[in-house]
Parts: C-alpha cells; structure tokens; sequence
C-alpha cells in the first residue's frame, strides 16, 4: 500500500499499474464522542484539524461538514496569499499563513503549488501613490516585505497593462509584495484533509448541524443530521454561514454576508506571471497554471446567501478588466461562479471564544479567508486544545466590538471590503 | 439586472439602490451599557431566507422598507418607513 507521495512512488506505482494508492482520506461513522468537535470542512476547519493533531496531540477529534470538503469558499476563491496588511496585529496573523504556505506542500506531502509569483497593487494618481507610499512604509515596519514601484517597474512586470496616454486608468506607480502569489485551492484542503485523517481525524461529510447541545450554561457538542456528538469543546469555522449557526447557538455576530463574485477565461498561452490589483476597477487578475485568467472584483452589494452573482457586478469587473488589458478583448469567459463571505464592520477575522462558552469562533475573514487558513487553523486549534488565546489571536476576540478596539484594515489597507 | 420596487418611483434597475441596514435595529435610548450599545452599531440577525431591510433609492433619495429573501433574492414587497422601523 502506498501512502507516501514522491516520485519515487508514483514510479513504484506506474510500474504496478496504479493498485497500491490508498484513499486520500478515511470516511469513518461519527463515534457518539471526541475531545474536541470542529464544523465546517473547508480550508479552515480542516487546517484547524490537522494543527489539533500535529501541534497539540488532540487527535480524537471529529470534522463535521455538511457538504463535502473544500465545497464551500474554498472551492469558490481565487487563490491569492498575501500579507502586506496596514496594523501590526493583522501582519502578524497574515505574516503567520503566509509563512506556513511557504513550506505547506513539504509539510502535508501534498503538492499545494504554493507559487510566490509577487502581488502588484497599482496606483492610478498622484494622490493614490501617496497613499501606497504610506501603506508601504507601515507594511514594511510591519516585518512584511514590500516595495514602492514607479511607472517604469510596473512596466517591466506587466507589460501587457494599457499604458497609452489615453488610458482612463494611467498607471503612476504601485505597491509590490514579490513572495506573495497564488495556491492551488482545492489541493490546501485534501492535502489538510489527508494529513489531519492520517493523525487519526475523523472527517465526517453529508453531516450537517441542527442544533448545538447547550447544558449548564456550555456548548457539550451538536445534534447532527447523523445522531448526536458529544465533547466538551467545539470549534466552527463556516465562512458564508457563521451568522445561521450563532442564531442556532444564542448569539449574534457582526457579520453580513454578502456574494463575492469571481470569473475565469478560457485557457491560454502564459501571459501574465504575476498577480495584478487596481483598487479603482475594483479588479484582479491573475493567471492559472493551466492558462486561465482567474479575475476576481468587488462584492455585490446586495446581503445573500445565494451563491450566484449579479449580472451588474459582473460587467463592471469586466468593463474593469478591459480597461487595464484590452489585449485580453477576444479572451472567451468560460466559468463564473459567487462565494459567500462574511463582511465584518472593521475588515478583520473574528476569532476567540463564543458567547457560549465552550464554542469557539474563526469566522468573518471578509473576501480573504482563503489567504489565512493556515493560521486560522493554526489559532483556532490553540484555542480548543488550550482554551485560551494564542498572542495572535487576542487581538482578533469578539471583544473588541464591545471595547471599541477595531482593527480597521478597510480604512487601514484600502481593501473595499 | 434585478427590478427592486420603490414606493416612491416604482420598479427600477438594481443598481440604482443602496443596502442601508436591518430593518429594526433601533438605536437604544439612556444610559446603555457597551454591550448593548454594540450589539446596536455592529451585531445583525443576518437572516438566511426572508429578511426585512431598509434600502434607499439613490435617485430620488427616499429610504424604505424592503421584505426580500437573501437566498433567492425574490422581492416580497416594499413600503415607505413605519413605526416599526424606525420607532418615530
């Protein structure tokens, strides 16, 4: 049987005609009781499963998805892992899953095609040049590299960008973050699927929750839609329904969801290796190792649970995408799709202890859960195997609304949302 | 593009409102402690399914009162602002 992936076993198993692979992950029956419960199967609740077993050795665990795993946000981004945010506590949790991506695939033995291929946010006057300058300076001081790029440095690294004199959105400059880049989305949730379910992780799909166990006061597990599970600590990381399950659990949260809209061209030759923002089209684009343009814009302002998009959103990032690149003119769209994200008043995570003691939050990522799953998972893992705060994470509790103390990136790091 | 009714003008393009809040949420009066001071400024029911909202039609400035639900977008009906809204 071959579990490890290397070369040399693909090699084996070409040789044995492709028989000795063993499942990627277990698919056992819910036992009627863990050490600890986490909800939600996507990028998030899996890392936070596998960080259980491998940094605290809480491997009785189970993971409740009511889909199947990575069929949520993580199957519905597109892929971007930064960290140049504007507040120190926002580098240090953005700073901490960008340096997880780096070394993840070697860590999982699970090829996640982490590819640091720079992030390039332009800027579109003098006025916003000023504002990058700014923000570089923090991001810098922050620990995160990041460079100020004139005219002729955004040229040398996107050429294909529309720099006539007659272009509605010239360039003056822009802000760089050369390890930043893309993931492969789906292969961070099997590989976290695969390594926490080889440290003894029962990941439970078609398993979704209907009520929570509340007794004296304390979240004691989940009714589910196979039987009750019972443990004395619960973790839930369900981006797009964080608000449904606290209305189960008693509690509000400040979260509006909203659909976030993404689209991808038909395959072609590479002509963009980098990934490219215009804060003022409101759009993104980067490319796919299989040729596709992954083109992503701003939120449809319209609060939904309904995975799908608008048809006004849509032609705005794309009126957008033709502004920055008219040579992408003839490009045929092939697939477009929407996730749902929490939007949280300061454009930061929540993560800490839930209203109900014993359950334990990671929600309200906004548009970039993708980018910090495995530092979500990495925090909210501590916070159920030790019930208290990592230092990264305090600063991120639900408190913070009651006390005032927001960490504000959307005036902070000028992302829309 | 989705027809949203005002009271005011009729059915009109989608893009032409704006998302003002919960209907509902009405600010505290006293002495209200930080809690229930945040709970009015930043915590939502955020409904899944039928849902009571406060919407303005930017062209003729007018708040309302929409009934919506967030899962198939479909609009039920739309009023101008009442008691239960904004407790006047």
């Amino acid at each position: 049987m071959t579990r490890h992936y290397s070369a040399l076993s693909l090699f084996k198993e070409g040789i044995a005609g492709q028989t000795g692979w063993v499942k990627a992950w277990r698919s056992p029956d819910p036992k009627p009781r863990y050490d600890a419960i986490i909800i939600g199967g996507g990028g998030h609740g899996l890392a936070t499963a596998y960080y259980l077993a491998k940094n605290h050795g809480v491997t009785n665990v189970a993971l409740l998805e009511k889909g199947w795993i990575g069929g949520g946000n993580t199957g519905r981004n597109t892929t971007v892992v930064r960290s140049n945010y504007f507040y120190p506590e926002s580098a240090a949790i953005y700073g901490l899953a960008h340096s997880l991506y780096k070394t993840l695939s070697k860590d999982l033995n699970y090829n996640v095609m982490f590819s640091a291929r720079g992030i390039l946010t332009l800027a579109h006057s003098e006025a916003a040049m000023e504002t990058a300058a700014r923000s570089v300076n923090a991001i810098q001081v922050n620990g995160i590299d990041c460079e100020l790029f004139s005219v002729e440095d955004v040229r040398r690294v996107v050429p294909i960008y529309n720099f006539s004199p007659n272009a509605r959105f010239p360039v003056y400059g822009g802000t760089w973050q050369p390890s930043g880049g893309t993931a492969r989305h789906d292969a961070v949730a099997w590989g976290y699927a695969r390594a926490a379910s080889r440290l003894g992780v029962d990941i439970i799909q078609n398993c979704e929750i209907t009520d929570f166990i509340i007794e004296g006061g304390r979240c004691r597990g989940v009714v589910t839609s196979r039987g009750a599970i019972r443990a004395e600590r619960t973790g839930m990381a369900v981006a797009g329904h964080s608000s449904v399950l606290a209305a189960k659990a008693g509690f509000r949260l400040p979260v509006n969801s909203y659909a976030l809209q993404a689209c991808v061209s038909e395959p072609v030759k590479p002509i963009i290796d980098t990934v490219v923002i215009s804060p003022d089209t409101g759009v993104y684009v980067s490319q796919s190792d299989k040729g596709e343009l992954v083109i992503g814009g701003a939120l449809d302002r319209i609060p939904s649970y309904g995975q799908r998009g608008n048809l006004p959103v849509l032609e705005g990032v794309i009126a957008g995408m033709l502004e920055m690149f008219p040579i992408f003119g003839q490009l045929k769209m092939m697939r477009q799709w929407a996730g749902i994200v929490d939007v949280v008043p300061d454009s930061s995570p929540i993560i800490g202890e839930s209203p109900l003691p014993g359950l334990f939050l990671n929600c309200g990522w906004g548009t970039g859960g993708f980018k910090a799953i495995p530092a979500g998972g990495t925090l909210l893992a501590h916070l159920l195997a030790t019930g208290r705060h990592h230092d990264i994470s305090r600063p991120f509790d639900l408190d913070r609304f009651a006390r005032g103390r927001l960490i504000d990136e959307a005036a902070g790091s000028g992302i829309a949302h | 593009m989705q027809l949203f009714p005002c009271p005011f003008c009729g059915p009109r393009e989608e893009s032409e409102f704006h998302y003002g809040g919960e209907a509902g949420n009405l600010r505290p009066d006293g002495d209200v402690t930080a809690e229930r001071w945040a709970g009015y400024l930043h915590m939502r029911d955020n409904p899944k399914g039928p849902t009571r909202e406060i919407w303005v039609h930017m062209t003729c400035g007018e708040f309302f009162a929409m009934s919506r639900d967030s899962v198939n977008h479909k609009v039920s009906g739309s009023s101008a602002l009442g008691e239960a809204e904004h407790g006047a």
